[in-house]
């Protein structure tokens, strides 16, 4: 079993997303990454839905790290996300 | 002089109702264009034409207001710069497609890849009457692929793995169908849920689903004067090969069963879709 199923996450930092909508959200969230270390985690809270569904996929197509949705049971729900920094182009 | 209409209109020109004008219609696969070719066609409806040109709902240019006096020169000067005349007319037509999976982020197939070899093999191809091929990327749809006489859908084909799962539950919130839930510690893919929509694969994190490229068809679409959704009759085919296999037996099909002015709908009621299913499922388990 892969270490990361039980792993207990300690998010760096917090953003919340669930004011905009697509492709805001997005965008906030990589602005809030962009504050961060190197492996530092993020914690976000987007909507339910459409949020949901779409912004794991971008933020691992930038190439971070996604870690973990959790559903807060209140139309919210939490990722958690690496950051991880592009690789420096020679 | 002795206008051969039928020669023109094979070739792209599509009859004005301003006497002696023609509105040149341009070959182009899955919507795409190099600058240069847009240059010529800039050029040429400066030249030929009145300045502009139209864009036609199945991602095809036309060049308006190219006089009959001037149609071989404008087709040499096209041509010197890569750009075709299209087809209109009993034939198969432009090939229409979405990004795909070389520039969307939900592209389960390579459509422009696919659009290409589709044209090369079957554009211009006399049939019974017109015929649309179209290929939409994911599920998205945003090609529209059941308009078509023959519509191709990217899906994916999925396995997944228990060893690298973290039940992170990326997935189970990416499902649109609700397929996958996280129960007593692993994950439970509801099948009869699941339409290959890729998702799940696209926005795992740890690698744990693996989709592979799917193609699924649809066969009879219809957006003209009637109005019917291609209906798919096939699993998701696995590979391009078993595409083409299936493509020629349709075409073939309508040629068989299509009298003149049949859309491909028609030929197949004519036949039956019974007969049509048995034809086509014969290339399929031939293929495997
Ligand atoms: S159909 Fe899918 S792959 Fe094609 S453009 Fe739309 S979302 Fe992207
Ligand atoms: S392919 Fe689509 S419908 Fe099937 S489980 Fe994955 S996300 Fe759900
Ligand atoms: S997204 Fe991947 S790692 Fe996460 S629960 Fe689904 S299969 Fe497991």
């Amino acid at each position: 079993m892969p270490a990361e199923r039980m792993a207990d996450f300690r998010p760096d930092a917090a953003a919340d997303v669930t004011d905009v909508v697509c492709p805001v959200t997005f965008v906030k969230a990589l602005a809030a990454l962009d504050e961060l270390e190197d492996g530092r985690i993020l914690e976000i809270r987007l909507n339910d839905g459409e949020a949901a569904r779409n912004v794991p996929l971008s933020l691992k197509d930038e190439g971070h790290q996604v870690l973990r949705l959790t559903d807060n049971g209140d139309g919210t729900c939490a990722l958690l996300v690496r950051k991880v920094s592009a690789c420096p182009v020679e | 002089m002795v206008v051969d209409y039928a020669a023109l209109k094979k070739g792209g020109f599509m009859r004005q109702k301003q006497k002696d004008h023609f509105s040149l219609r341009l070959k182009v696969v899955g919507g795409e264009l190099e600058v240069a070719q847009l240059q010529a066609v800039a050029e040429v409806a400066e030249k030929y034409g009145r300045g502009s040109v139209h864009l036609t709902a199945r991602q095809g240019v036309e060049i308006p207001f190219i006089k009959l006096a001037d149609v071989e020169k404008v087709k040499d000067a096209l041509a010197a710069k890569g750009v075709f005349t299209g087809v209109c007319g009993p034939r198969v037509r432009t090939v229409t497609a979405c990004q795909g999976n070389a520039i969307c982020p939900s592209g389960c197939i390579d459509t422009y890849a696919l659009a290409r070899q589709i044209s090369e093999r079957y554009f211009g191809r006399e049939l019974p009457h017109k015929f649309k091929f179209g290929v939409t990327g994911c599920r998205n749809n945003c090609l529209k692929a059941e308009e078509n006489d023959l519509g191709v859908k990217g899906v994916y084909r999925l396995s997944w793995s228990g060893e690298v799962c973290t039940l992170c539950g990326v997935c189970v919130k990416a499902c649109r169908e609700k397929a996958v839930s996280v129960r007593e510690n692993t994950l439970t893919i509801d099948e009869k849920r699941c339409n290959n929509c890729g998702r799940c694969a696209k926005t795992c994190p740890t690698g744990a689903w693996k989709g592979e490229p799917g193609y699924l068809l649809s066969f009879g679409g219809t957006f003209g004067n009637r109005i019917a959704q291609g209906r798919q009759i096939l699993p998701p085919l696995k590979d391009t090969i078993t595409f083409f296999r299936v493509a020629d037996a349709a075409l073939d099909f309508f040629d068989k069963h299509g009298k003149p002015e049949d859309r491909f709908l028609a030929a197949i009621e004519r036949a039956g879709w019974g007969v049509f299913e048995e034809t086509i499922l014969a290339e399929v388990r031939h293929a495997c």
